[in-house]
């Protein structure tokens, strides 16, 4: 017998098997696919190029994980992580666990209802692979960061954490948004916004940057998981143009989700910046290379053609996020290092070394504007002090992260936006959280800020220590700089003695 | 306008070095640029991955779904995957308001 093509086994094998309801109504099936306003007149037309079934999809899938597997056993027999950049890298692995591990669950979630609730076979099934390859996601970051675990502070309250730490309800509200959006928000947000405009940020450059730093686990880990966007690229690209395709009417709604998707997904990022421009020891790509490599080539000048044809723009505020990109990392890690008291993870004065790389990345305005700060910074500690800030901020009422940006056009001023609604005001960061809170306020009014919570004594306390045992910070262990951390006295005692006596 | 970057980004591994001879062979004038632990290709207007030739140089059966163990990220559309060519690609259409 004639061995089917892929295409002929794709159709007998997933869209084939769907059927048409006699004794129910198609909308008692699915009944979350009108409320939003998006017209889609014929489901049939939705093309998967990647055209699995679940018998290759498995197969494929089976032998990801055992290549990566086979690295994780043999990264924890070699004791790899002796052999990392320096000890410092591990707080990455830290930020990466307690922020974006959950994350993954959660979508794995939202997509098992998108497999359940789209209105056709194609993207049905798209989802549901999605939705597996989102559990295997969670499930492969935790086998890796488990390597760590055993050796290293931070990792075992990450789950906790993600729920209470002020710095992760930015992971945490923009997956959260996403779910409590209607299915084909989610979808633009997700697939669109998220996995095909984004992602590569975080999983293709940042993730070559941990294999410059010795972390093999971490990189085959992130690749196997890559490799499952590109399928997720693929989907997200496929959801833009059905929708457009579909209906007319749909082009000014889908316009506003990326819009807004755009703007949320880049906040997401400023995590990223900070990874790959200040946490990684040794540095490979800087941010502004990435962000121009990444997003301004591929996506901008690359993606944003095709979809003019259907009358879609650039995203609105994307000339924001080009025009902060020499100062979004040294501005987040500033904010990151001096509420180091208030964070699950090491934060630490860069080098000189790394200064001048920064210096070197960032020639128009690292020197002028931000190595300054650092040089201070380094006086204080060589004092023996270590600067803090001891007071709290608020957060944007959208992303979540203290108002810690500069305006677009002047380095030297913060950009603070207020709104005011139903006699309440409303601080946000940008022009662009701005436009999606006074877009939807009845949303995001809801968003539970964290440090409005502290002042109405919700977070455990008045204090500081109350607070920081709150949010399940274990104090004098996870955080405050890397010298005073147990993670560097192990380091060195294990580097000194080439045994793995001490430490955790 | 010039003709836009497409791209694909693959894990470095033995059998990707197979792949990558073969996306050199049947594209020309593809960039090839090299990172930790990854390989980014890169060429203005389309690229085209074909079975024979990454069979040839491999000196085994490959299926085109193979690819997906050695695809990290690509920029571009899949306009066509099948059993013998995957072809990435992008559209080259005026605005719809335009075209009427």
């Amino acid at each position: 017998m004639k061995k089917l093509s892929m295409k002929q086994q794709y159709h007998v094998m997933t869209r084939d098997l769907d059927w048409d309801p006699t004794y129910v109504e198609r909308n008692q099936i699915y009944p979350y696919l009108e409320f939003e306003g998006i017209k889609v007149h014929d489901w049939e037309a939705w093309e998967d190029p990647f055209r699995l079934t679940m018998a290759s999809y498995y197969k494929y899938q089976a032998e990801k994980d055992r290549r990566l597997y086979a690295v994780l056993e043999s990264f924890e027999q070699n004791q790899s992580h002796l052999r990392l950049s320096d000890g410092r890298y591990i707080n990455n692995m830290k930020v990466f666990l307690s922020g974006l591990t959950p994350v993954e669950y959660a979508a794995h979630r939202q997509f098992a209802f998108l497999a359940r609730h789209l209105g056709g076979p194609a993207p049905r099934f798209s989802a549901l692979l999605q939705s597996i390859d989102e559990l295997r996601h969670a499930q492969t970051q935790l086998h890796t960061f488990n390597l760590y675990n055993k050796y290293y502070d931070g990792f075992d309250n990450f789950r906790h954490l993600f729920d209470r730490i002020w710095y992760l309800a930015v992971t945490k509200s923009y997956i959260e948004d996403a779910m409590t959006a209607g299915p084909f928000e989610s979808l633009i947000a997700l697939s669109f916004s998220l996995e095909y405009m984004l992602t590569n940020l975080l999983f293709v450059p940042y993730m070559s940057g941990a294999n410059f730093n010795g972390d093999a686990a971490t990189t085959t880990m992130g690749f196997s998981s890559q490799s499952d966007e590109s399928r997720h690229m693929t989907l997200g690209l496929e959801v833009i143009k059905f929708l457009l395709e579909q209906d007319e009417a749909n082009v000014p709604i889908i316009q506003d989700w990326v819009d807004k998707w755009f703007w949320r997904g880049y906040r997401v990022m400023a995590l990223v910046s900070v990874l790959m421009d200040y946490m990684l020891p040794t540095p490979f790509m800087s941010w502004k290379e990435s962000f121009e490599l990444y997003f301004e080539q591929q996506m901008l000048d690359g993606l944003f053609p095709d979809l003019e044809y259907y009358g879609l723009t650039r995203p609105r505020h994307v000339d924001i996020a080009i025009a902060e990109k020499d100062h979004y990392s040294s501005n987040v890690y500033w904010a990151l290092y001096q509420w180091n008291y208030v964070t699950a993870f090491h934060t630490w004065t860069p080098s000189d070394a790394h200064l001048d790389w920064l210096s070197s990345k960032y020639p128009d305005t690292f020197d002028r504007y931000h190595r300054p700060k650092w040089e201070k910074a380094k006086r204080i500690a060589e004092g023996g002090g270590r600067y803090y800030n001891p007071s709290v901020a608020p957060q944007c009422q959208v992303c979540v992260i203290p108002p810690v940006f500069t305006e677009p056009g002047d380095p030297t001023r913060l950009s603070v936006r207020i709104s005011e609604y139903k006699g309440d005001r409303y601080v946000l960061c940008s022009d662009g959280c701005q436009w999606i809170f006074e877009r939807e306020p009845e949303k995001y009014i809801q968003a539970p800020m964290p440090t409005n919570q502290l002042y109405r004594g919700n977070l455990g306390g008045p204090t500081i220590p109350e607070v920081v045992a709150w949010f399940g910070i274990d104090e004098g262990v996870q955080n405050h700089d890397y010298l005073m951390s147990g993670d560097a006295r192990s380091w060195e005692e294990w580097h000194a003695t080439g045994s793995l006596i001490g430490g955790k | 306008m010039s003709e836009r970057l497409v791209s694909v980004d693959l894990q470095e591994s033995e059998t990707t070095r197979a792949v990558v001879e073969a996306i050199e062979r049947d594209n020309a004038d593809i960039t090839v640029r090299h990172m930790p632990g990854l390989v980014k290709l890169a060429r203005a207007g389309e690229m085209v991955i074909n079975r024979g030739t990454v069979e040839g140089i491999l000196g085994r059966p490959w299926e085109t779904h193979e690819f997906q163990l050695a695809i990290v990220s690509y920029a571009g559309n899949i306009s066509e995957w099948d059993d013998d060519q995957i072809v990435i690609k992008w559209e080259q259409r005026a605005p719809r308001s335009a075209a009427r």
